[in-house]
């Protein structure tokens, strides 16, 4: 134990800061098999032998006939991977699920695509149960001829496919000035991204034909809360997606089958599930949706409206809270990075706190509004360390810290849009912990 | 290697993202689709209130009593006795003055701005259990209880939809608009100020 422990910090001597030291062929192979820690002990070579293996006997399953193929079914996980699952927060946790959440399982999240069945949830009436055959969007109010249109109707369009995350403007709700939550699950699971694919609404309202003085739409749903927003035109006309595909296949039940509105950068609550009506007005409505929730409380006891873009953000999934080190070395940071406003430029990771950053990789593709993934080679020295990334879009904006945003904000109570940089403590034992305070 | 693949799939599907934004720009595909609808067609789903000026109320009226023996029958269970918090939910009573502290209690009488938004939410989203159930009358009424029980309709009152819409809520001016990006972070390197100060 102790003579590998030393031939590790021997072998990173060398490193210096970062991945930097890396032989830059063993770095690109590195990068490119996207391998963890193993990968890396390995790839660096000499002085890093680990102790030697047991004798490798020929596993069962080369001695038998695997699963058949079943005539139809839809493919599941390996049983082995039961344990990840989308989870309602055990911090914040609701005196009923109908109007409730679950959150996405990030640090499980191993590319930039969140699996369909990991999607995050957020409902006001549970669940509804819809048939495509039997469902229509009518589209009405300020326009020169009202119209419904059937699914079979949307898609026979051309169809647009687009990359982007979709957060909930709740996320992080938990946890601004002192850890609550334990995994990034739960700080930060209110994420994910998809590829989505439908039709641009600007196509419908051309169909429909805006009347003059109309400004804002209401998208309306066919669940039990027939939940409800108001948007404003020039984001509707700009790049509002309608979609019926999520990730290659039809939204799940709990997305919005069959259709729902996608409204690229803005928080997850506008983007309206199970769309069955959009009226145009010349003015929002105020529902409770835009007045009493997802509003920010301001100083002075005010509130902050219509604050639907979700701004630049980053965190970093592994290490990350409840997690293990097992032992000082080289580690790989990873996490991800997202903007409302734009593409990620650049994420900086700092070791200490937030005293020193470092300049993370970012990986391809780098997409507008779309999750990025940043890579970060580390060695840790078995110290206390308190790790945290920092993203910055092409806007310019850097992410701040809980400290900057209460500059203007009131961090009272049931606060949303918290895109703060978040750090992790690393224990001496290895044991990771949420440290935001 | 396999992540090499999936990474040109991916960068080929963001050409083809730029590719159909270009034809998303040039106008819509000039499919005569959709089937005209009237308002007549669409009444019973055309629930939506401007809760500003009170357009889309409904013609009809209902007093605080009988909100109130509503209430008892089809809201107590989840709201409790007088709103004040039930098995469900918390409650929906008072608040006002305590966005000035940092305990804020939301109900409708402390954040609503307009009073008809408690028309608007209860008739597209009350009862939990059956939404879409109650009559207008009853959605008046439950509104007369529930603004009665936060001083804003007299005992013995009623609503409809002037004197609805003319209601004049505590939160009216609590609101201002988005004005972020608010924060100025810097990108600093070293020497930085630890993240907690
Ligand atoms: C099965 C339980 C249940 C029943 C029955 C029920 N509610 Fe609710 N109510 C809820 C829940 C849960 C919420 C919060 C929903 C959310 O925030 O998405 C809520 C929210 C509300 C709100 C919004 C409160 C606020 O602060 O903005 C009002 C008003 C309301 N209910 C009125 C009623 C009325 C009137 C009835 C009876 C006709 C009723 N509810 C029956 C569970 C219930």
């Amino acid at each position: 134990m102790d003579g590998k422990k030393a031939s590790r910090s021997k072998g990173v001597k060398t490193l210096g800061s970062g991945e930097s030291a890396l032989p830059s062929q063993s770095r690109r192979k590195f990068l490119a098999s996207g391998a963890a820690v193993a990968g890396a002990t390995v790839a660096t070579g000499a002085g890093l032998v680990a102790a030697r293996a047991e004798k490798i006997a020929v596993p069962p399953s080369n001695q038998e006939m695997g699963r058949p193929i079943d005539p139809k079914a839809y493919g599941m996980p390996s049983k082995y991977e039961a344990h990840v699952t989308r989870n309602r927060t055990d911090v914040f946790v609701n005196k009923q699920n109908w109007s409730d959440w679950s959150m996405t399982p990030l640090h499980q999240q191993v590319g930039i695509i969140t699996p369909n069945g990991l999607f995050y949830e957020r409902h006001h009436a549970g669940v509804p149960d819809i048939d495509p055959a039997t469902h229509n969007l009518v589209i009405h109010g300020m326009v020169k001829q009202p119209l419904k249109f059937s699914m079979s109707d949307l898609m026979r369009y051309p169809s647009v496919s687009k990359f982007h995350f979709m957060e909930c403007s709740g996320n992080g709700l938990t946890d601004w000035k002192a850890p609550k939550s334990k995994t990034v699950q739960q700080t930060h699971g209110l994420l994910g991204c998809a590829q989505w694919t439908g039709i641009p609404l600007s196509w419908l309202l051309d169909r429909v034909g805006l009347a003059d003085g109309a400004k804002w739409l209401l998208f309306e749903g066919a669940d039990g809360a027939a939940h409800a927003r108001s948007i404003p035109i020039e984001k509707a006309l700009a790049d509002t997606l309608l979609v019926y595909g999520q990730n290659g296949e039809m939204l799940r039940p709990e997305n919005g089958y069959p259709l729902r509105a996608f409204i690229p950068g803005w928080e997850g609550n506008v983007s309206v599930k199970w769309l069955r009506r959009i009226k145009v007005s010349d003015k929002p409505w105020h529902l409770r949706s835009e007045t009493a929730r997802y509003t920010d409380p301001m100083p002075e006891g005010k509130w902050r409206q219509f604050s639907m873009v979700m701004e630049c953000k980053s965190v970093i999934t592994n290490p990350s809270g409840g997690m293990q080190l097992h032992g000082p070395g080289l580690y790989e940071i990873q996490g991800f990075a997202w903007s409302g406003n734009g593409t990620i430029k650049a994420v900086d990771v700092t070791l200490d706190g937030g005293r020193t950053w470092q300049e993370a990789k970012l990986e391809d593709p780098v997409l507008d509004r779309c999750l990025t993934r940043f890579r970060f080679l580390w060695n840790w020295d078995g110290g206390p360390a308190k790790i945290a990334s920092r993203a910055v879009d092409s806007t310019g904006y850097v992410q701040p810290t809980v400290a900057d945003l209460e500059k203007t904000r009131a961090i009272t109570g049931f606060v949303q849009h918290h895109n703060a940089i978040f750090p992790w403590s690393i224990a001496p034992s290895g044991e990771v912990a949420n440290a935001i305070a | 290697m396999r992540s090499l693949d999936i990474i040109s799939a991916v960068a080929a599907a963001a050409v083809f993202c730029a590719a159909s934004s270009l034809a998303q720009a040039a106008g819509a595909p000039d499919l005569k689709l959709g089937t005209p609808v009237s308002a007549a067609d669409i009444a019973a789903i055309d629930i939506d209130i401007s809760t500003s000026d009170g357009v889309g109320l409904p013609p009809g009226k209902g007093t605080v009593a009988d909100g109130a023996k509503i209430y008892a029958e089809k809201c107590v269970e989840c709201h409790g006795e007088k709103a004040a918090g039930g098995s469900m939910y918390g409650s929906m009573v008072g608040g006002v003055g305590s966005f000035l502290t940092d305990k804020r209690k939301l109900t409708p009488g402390s954040m609503y701005p307009y009073a008809p938004i408690l028309f608007d939410y209860i008739r597209r989203a009350m009862p939990m259990t059956a939404p879409q159930s109650l009559t207008n009358e009853e959605v008046y009424a439950l509104s007369a209880y529930i603004l009665n029980l936060n001083g804003l309709v007299p005992d013995g009152g009623s609503l409809d939809a002037k004197t609805m819409a003319a209601i004049e809520m505590p939160n009216r001016n609590g609101f201002i608009v988005d004005d972020r990006p608010d924060a100025k972070a810097v990108r600093c390197m070293k020497d930085c100020p630890p993240i907690k100060d």
